[in-house]
């Protein structure tokens, strides 16, 4: 309880750094009067009044894909699973694409039921390709059907897109992972998306607890044990799917920040679940208003960073030997 | 056999076009007759485009089985185990970035394939042969790829496009300039790594069973992997990463020519599989697609397919 308590203090102090920092730089007085004055009466102001719309994007997609990860390491026993490694991501993405070039997506909100969709279907086929078999769905396994999944993905992407410029200049930002630009107006329907697939997230917890003693144990304990692998999937889903529409593909995040959350928490989803939320948000904030910083003027997408800070975390894992079962 | 496919395919190559030509016409053409429109269309054009594709697929179908059966793994193709990924990133990086374009992107595609490769030797310690390297080879790839979608977003569209274009990998920069240093780096490494293939038997009965045959086992892999690495990026450099090329000689040469190790058989399946794709991309679909969309495609149903088959079977997935 009092490490939560200390993360939300992290999440207060990440989101004044966000709104502090960026390519522009402001004078925290300056910073407060922008705050404070509706509609904003010099650039300074209107520069930190677009901040705010980001910051709490970068709070809503962060806790989501960690939560997502948290949930789809829980169902599948996986220490690796993570959506843009398993092509979840890329699912979307070519979902997306197809949005974009078929029937006009052209606003974020649009990208969501396409993104979903792909991303639901892109989660089935790999998890339904790595389980086939005795051992079911391995590590290795899991990883290498994902990764040859976004390859394939990724070729029918390109044939998209190198018939259509118009849609390649859309998608490349898009692709990216970002969070700046982005209106209240935009966030406001995905909300209750996302707000549902939280709900049914935490709703799984017990159920991901005794799947973690193994099937025959927790079918043994009355789990149902394909219950609680259906609910924790659409929850993640919906979190990672909708994540992604909103703010493109962002890697890694929902990898790492379960890992991380372990060590404060240990096994329990209970108190995993809503660690990792809290450390996801506040990391995907400090990867961000890091990437503003080190490109000044410019600044560095999130989807760009994560993948940076979170390659190595992986690495990490995989070169430490008992990353075999959860 | 496989051989006389691959002369018929470049044949094929270089009497379909704009035109169509009558294979005699092209041969009289190469050999230096005037024959009107085909004396400048078939030697300037269509030969550089038919060897480019035909070397790159050597390359790629030498590779990929080289790294499928050193890794004891159908889908340690360097497509997927981030080799490819590295050669691409550092082009896009040049060409987006640096706005260069030529000779010098193909030799920092090259220097930085075998750089990834280096790191994923020294990343995965002692177990060269096993999971661990594959798995941070994706690790690795997925890094890279976010590389090359920064750079993307860093160009104007036009070069975003060359970029993507590159990415995917096309025939469409082939011309003569491009093919001496492509045949000599094949023709240097492809004997290397075919005088290497008989090492592979003792190496897949064990470290401990090759050394006790008198094949150093360690030193083996190295340059096996050196030679492999090799090939890829030279291939990479010239033509951008053909996808899945690397992935579907190996499997299809093994089923074709059961029982040894494949490596000749796979390289010229690879050359086939290059040459085929891209007459299908130039000439049979509506728009031009470049070569790597069309193994693209064809490669996704058979990857699907290989990955449900070998886990039923408790394959060495």
């Amino acid at each position: 309880m009092l490490g939560l308590l200390l993360g939300a203090l992290g999440l207060v102090v990440f989101s004044a750094l966000s709104l502090l920092l960026g390519s522009r730089s402001v004078a925290v007085p300056d910073v407060i009067a922008g705050l404070t004055t509706w509609p904003a009466t010099d650039i300074a102001q209107a520069a930190v009044q677009t901040r705010i719309p980001r910051t709490v994007l970068g709070l809503i997609v962060g806790a989501s894909l960690a939560l997502a990860g948290a949930v789809l390491q829980g169902a599948t026993r996986n220490p690796l699973a993570d959506p843009a490694l398993l092509g979840v991501s890329n699912g979307a993405a070519l979902a997306v694409v197809v949005g974009i070039a078929v029937a006009g997506a052209g606003t974020a909100a649009s990208h969501v039921p396409w993104a979903l969709g792909g991303a639901a279907a892109a989660s089935v086929v790999v998890y339904g390709i790595a389980s086939l078999g005795r051992e079911g769905a391995t590590p290795l396994k899991l990883a290498l059907a994902g990764a040859a999944t976004s390859a394939t993905l990724y070729s029918l992407l390109s044939g998209v897109l190198l018939s259509r410029t118009d849609v390649l200049d859309e998608f490349r930002f898009w692709q990216v992972g970002g969070i700046g630009g982005t209106g209240f107006g935009e966030m406001l329907p995905v909300l209750p998306v996302l707000l549902l697939g939280a709900v049914l997230a935490f709703a799984s917890a017990r159920g991901l607890d005794a799947l973690a003693l193994g099937d025959d144990v927790a079918r043994g304990l009355g789990s149902r044990t394909w219950i609680a692998r259906a609910v924790a999937g659409l929850a993640a889903v919906l979190l990672c799917g909708t994540a992604t529409a909103i703010a493109g593909p962002i890697g890694f995040l929902g990898l790492t920040m379960p890992h991380l959350a372990r060590m404060f928490t240990g096994p329990d989803h209970r108190w995993l679940l809503p660690y990792s939320a809290v450390l996801g948000a506040g990391l995907l904030l400090a990867a961000d208003v890091l990437g503003r910083l080190v490109a000044r003027p410019g600044d560095i997408e999130v989807g760009i960073m994560t993948a940076v800070l979170g390659a190595p975390v992986f690495i990490a894992i995989v070169r430490r030997r008992r990353v075999r079962e959860l | 056999m496989l051989a006389a496919v691959l002369l018929a395919a470049v044949l094929v190559t270089l009497c379909v076009g704009e035109r169509v030509y009558a294979p005699d016409q092209v041969i009289r053409a190469l050999l230096g007759e005037r024959v009107p429109g085909a004396s400048f269309t078939v030697p300037r054009l269509r030969l550089p485009r038919a060897l480019t594709g035909a070397l790159v697929g050597l390359a790629f179908g030498a590779a990929g089985t080289i790294f499928q059966t050193l890794l004891r793994n159908a889908l340690a193709s360097p497509d997927i185990i981030g080799i490819s990924a590295g050669a691409s990133a550092a082009a896009v990086v040049a060409i987006a970035i640096l706005g260069l374009s030529g000779p010098i992107v193909s030799a920092i595609a090259v220097a930085s394939g075998i750089l990834v490769a280096l790191v994923l030797v020294l990343l995965a310690g002692r177990g060269i042969a096993g999971s661990r390297f594959v798995l941070i080879g994706i690790g690795v790839g997925a890094l890279l790829n976010a590389v090359v979608s920064y750079a993307l977003t860093r160009a104007g569209v036009d070069q975003a496009s060359q970029a993507l274009r590159w990415l995917t990998g096309s025939l469409n920069e082939a011309f003569w300039p491009g093919v001496p240093p492509l045949a000599i780096a094949v023709a240097v490494l492809l004997p290397a790594a075919l005088l290497l293939a008989p090492r592979f038997g003792a190496l897949q009965l064990g470290d401990d069973a090759a050394e006790a045959l008198g094949v150093p086992a360690a030193r083996s892999r190295l340059w096996l992997i050196v030679v492999a690495v090799g090939l890829v990026a030279v291939g990479t450099a010239a033509t951008g990463p053909i996808a899945f090329v690397a992935f579907l000689s190996g499997p299809i040469a093994g089923r074709l020519v059961p029982g040894r190790i494949p490596l000749l058989p796979a390289a010229l399946i690879g050359a086939v599989l290059v040459l085929v794709a891209d007459l299908i991309g130039q000439h049979l679909l509506g728009t031009r697609f470049p070569v790597g969309v069309v193994t693209g495609a064809v490669g996704a149903p058979y990857l699907l397919w290989l990955l449900s088959r070998t886990n039923r079977t408790g394959g060495s997935l």
